[in-house]
């Protein structure tokens, strides 16, 4: 069948007047969005400084032995040498080493509990949640239903799922919640030799690092913090020589993940313009259809003699 | 000079210089510088004052069923004035190995021990004791060896087996055990008992032990098998001189090729070091840096725990409990994994079922189509077969429906 010029016309424009109000009405909540994320009163985290990190991996020992988990030995039979983030690993140190030469970094990765956490966006129970006072994000078991979204919203790659297991949990860094209770600082932060990785509240931690890079000039890579801002700004911040996206962490802006999903979702929904317009569309697609099946029944009518039996 | 004077008094008559003696006591603090009243944070000076003031500790001492070797170690120290000062340090009022006396002039030699120092002396055992057949395998002056030790212990302060066969049996308890051996907390209750195991253990573990019961009036902390926690805490693997190699994946494969030459680690060789309890990574034997197993190429047997040595196979490797991270670091991006055989397999498989499934469903399909269940298709038929016998223009609608048994019927 062949779409007449005239029917093209009046399709086009019977789509077209819905999209472009769609525009108009879209286009003018595009930046509205800038709510600031607030900081929880007692914000805790971790100030880890590259520079200063000998990676003797004191820390992924002592987080295992923290956190009451056994040594991931699944890649080598003798040693704890997981190659990421897993489900038994809930802290680890990687390397950046260049082949050029160029200078190389320890980065430790754990979760950065983010001011505006995409894990407990993306969560659709809370089973990842923000404590309102610490700021830490945490999993409870009772909650999960083990959809995983967590493990793929984090835009870290943190939370690891247990594939193994008929009890499968989601692990990742809570900070030893079980041990601040009693007055104790992470395993991490309380083993580590050099004191490349500090415990402490945000406030004084992103001082210390703002102070750490003023007292060493062209010392830090953008002499910024990363975690200050990014995603929304993070609880556990970082410094480094080399750029953090070499170490794994990328540069999300200052939008927290969860914010920019949200911008795009108010503005699909706005009005229920888009909703309305894709409406439109398809029953313009349908009417089509719909004719060209008419019109090849009247013609086969007139063919073979047949009434159509559609 | 008293008849029990303090050790100050007594090596100053017996000739010891200040120099030596606090060479000895320097090799306490090294033995147990963490665990022990003693020598915790303490300068050497004031070790020595310590043990200066303190009277001689009386030591008994009684073989049974050992090789001697316990004191053996006691005794062959790098030079021979140490074990001279350590003998002057300690009263050994009885040892059957140094002692000249025999038979009953030794049984006298032992209950004079006793008396005198009733409640107050150590007993050192070395050696198992046979229990099998009311003891009968082993007898001192008509007695069996379960009845001295429980006499003799009777009226000690404190009881220290020495030895990993006073300990919990050692050789002589290994499979089939044909005397019945066990260690002394096996047959003496009732006393604080301190197991000092080892084939033989270090020397300066039991002078240090022996130094802070007399020096500060108790035993040491120790561990669930009775073992003082200053030099059973820790297993040797952690201290362990070769441990940057285990780390690191260089380990020696056979006796004598080349990393066992360069010094690399042994565990492949058997070595028992990541499952035994025992300070001789740090503490070497007869003052001499090196000299222990592991430090002269042979791998560890696991001398101090029960159920390491001769029960597991000598070149068995041992599971590790607490495994830490090598020297390797993982790169930041780990590489994306691929697709293993079984995984596609697998895959094939379903796709290769849905495809079979799908095309003998289109075959049913086109067969049901055969049948006359799609009226338009046979429409079509009709109208083409009509087509080709180049019938008349059709004058009125020719509808001719396939004919069932039952049409025939009603014709």
């Amino acid at each position: 069948m062949a779409i007449t010029r005239r029917e093209l016309i009046s399709t086009v424009a019977k789509a077209g007047v819905p999209a472009a109000v769609a525009m108009t009405v879209g286009a003018g909540s595009l930046h509205a969005e800038t709510e600031s994320i607030p900081i929880p009163s007692a914000a805790v985290g971790l100030l880890y400084d590259a520079s200063i990190c000998i990676g003797c991996k004191a820390c992924v020992s002592a987080c295992s032995e923290a956190n009451d988990t056994p040594a991931d030995t699944r890649g080598d039979a003798l040693h704890q040498a997981p190659s990421d983030l897993n489900d038994l690993t809930r802290n680890i140190i990687k390397l950046y080493k260049p082949e050029d030469g160029s200078p190389s970094s320890f980065v430790k990765r754990q979760c950065m509990h983010c001011l505006d956490p995409a894990c407990a966006a993306g969560c659709p129970f809370q089973a990842l949640h923000k404590d309102p006072e610490t700021g830490i994000v945490s999993w409870t078991a009772e909650e999960c239903i083990g959809c995983r979204y967590c493990t793929i919203t984090c835009p870290y790659h943190v939370p690891r799922f247990q594939w193994k297991g008929f009890n499968p949990r989601v692990t990742k860094c809570e900070l030893c919640s079980q041990r601040l209770e009693k007055g104790l600082e992470p395993g991490c932060s309380s083993v580590c030799p050099t004191g490349a990785v500090i415990f402490g509240p945000r406030t004084v931690l992103l001082s210390e690092a703002k102070r750490r890079i003023k007292k060493n000039p062209g010392r830090y890579y953008q002499e910024r913090v990363y975690g200050e801002t990014d995603n929304g700004g993070t609880q556990c911040l970082y410094l480094s020589r080399v750029s953090f996206e070499k170490l794994g962490l990328p540069e999300l802006g200052p939008e927290s993940v969860p914010a920019r999903t949200l911008r795009w979702q108010r503005r699909l929904y706005q009005y229920f313009a888009l909703p309305a317009l894709l409406y439109v569309g398809l029953v313009q697609v349908i009417r089509q259809r719909l004719k060209g099946h008419e019109q090849e029944a009247h013609e086969r009518e007139k063919e073979t003699g047949l009434r159509a039996q559609l | 000079m008293s008849k029990h004077p303090t050790i100050a008094e007594h090596l100053e008559a017996s000739g010891v210089s200040r120099r030596s003696f606090l060479q000895l006591c320097s090799m306490l603090m090294v033995t147990a510088p963490v665990g022990l009243a003693l020598t915790g944070k303490k300068s050497v000076l004031q070790v020595a004052e310590a043990i200066g003031k303190t009277k001689r500790p009386s030591v008994i001492w009684l073989h049974f069923q050992d090789c001697t070797g316990c004191t053996e170690t006691l005794l062959r120290t790098s030079a021979p004035d140490v074990a001279h000062l350590i003998l002057d340090v300690i009263s050994l009022d009885y040892h059957e190995t140094l002692m000249a006396a025999s038979g009953a002039q030794a049984e006298a030699a032992l209950r004079s021990a006793i008396a005198d120092n009733a409640g107050k002396y150590v007993l050192v055992v070395e050696g198992a004791i046979p229990t099998r057949d009311n003891g009968v395998y082993m007898e001192l002056g008509g007695r069996p060896a379960v009845q001295v030790v429980r006499e003799v212990a009777a009226q000690a302060g404190a009881v220290i087996a020495i030895g990993s066969c006073a300990s919990w049996g050692g050789v002589p308890s290994a499979d089939p055990n044909p005397t019945g051996a066990v260690g002394v907390d096996y047959v003496v209750s009732g006393k604080p008992i301190v197991n000092l195991p080892g084939c033989p253990p270090n020397p300066y573990n039991l002078l240090a032990l022996v130094l802070e019961y007399v020096t500060m009036g108790r035993l040491p902390e120790l561990d669930e098998f009775n073992r003082p926690k200053f030099a059973y805490e820790r297993v040797i693997h952690e201290n362990c001189p070769r441990r940057a190699h285990f780390d690191a994946g260089r380990f020696a494969a056979a006796f004598g090729d080349e990393g066992h030459r360069k010094g690399w680690c042994l565990y492949k060789l058997g070595c028992k070091g990541p499952i035994t309890h025992a300070a001789c990574a740090t503490r070497h034997f007869n003052e001499i840096p090196g000299v222990w197993p592991i430090g002269i190429g042979a791998p560890c047997v696991g001398c101090t725990e029960k159920g390491v040595v001769w029960r597991m196979g000598t070149f068995e490797t041992v599971p590790i409990h607490l495994a830490t991270p090598p020297d390797t670091y993982p790169p930041i991006y780990s590489a994306a994994g691929g697709i293993k055989v079984g995984a596609a397999a697998l895959v094939g498989a379903v796709a290769g079922a849905v495809g079979g499934a799908t095309w003998v469903a289109s075959q049913r399909f086109q067969s049901s189509a055969e049948a006359g269940v799609t009226r338009v298709n046979v429409d079509r038929e009709h109208a083409e077969k009509l087509k080709a016998s180049a019938a008349k223009p059709i004058d009125k609608p020719v509808f001719k429906p396939v004919s069932t048994p039952d049409d025939k019927k009603e014709d």
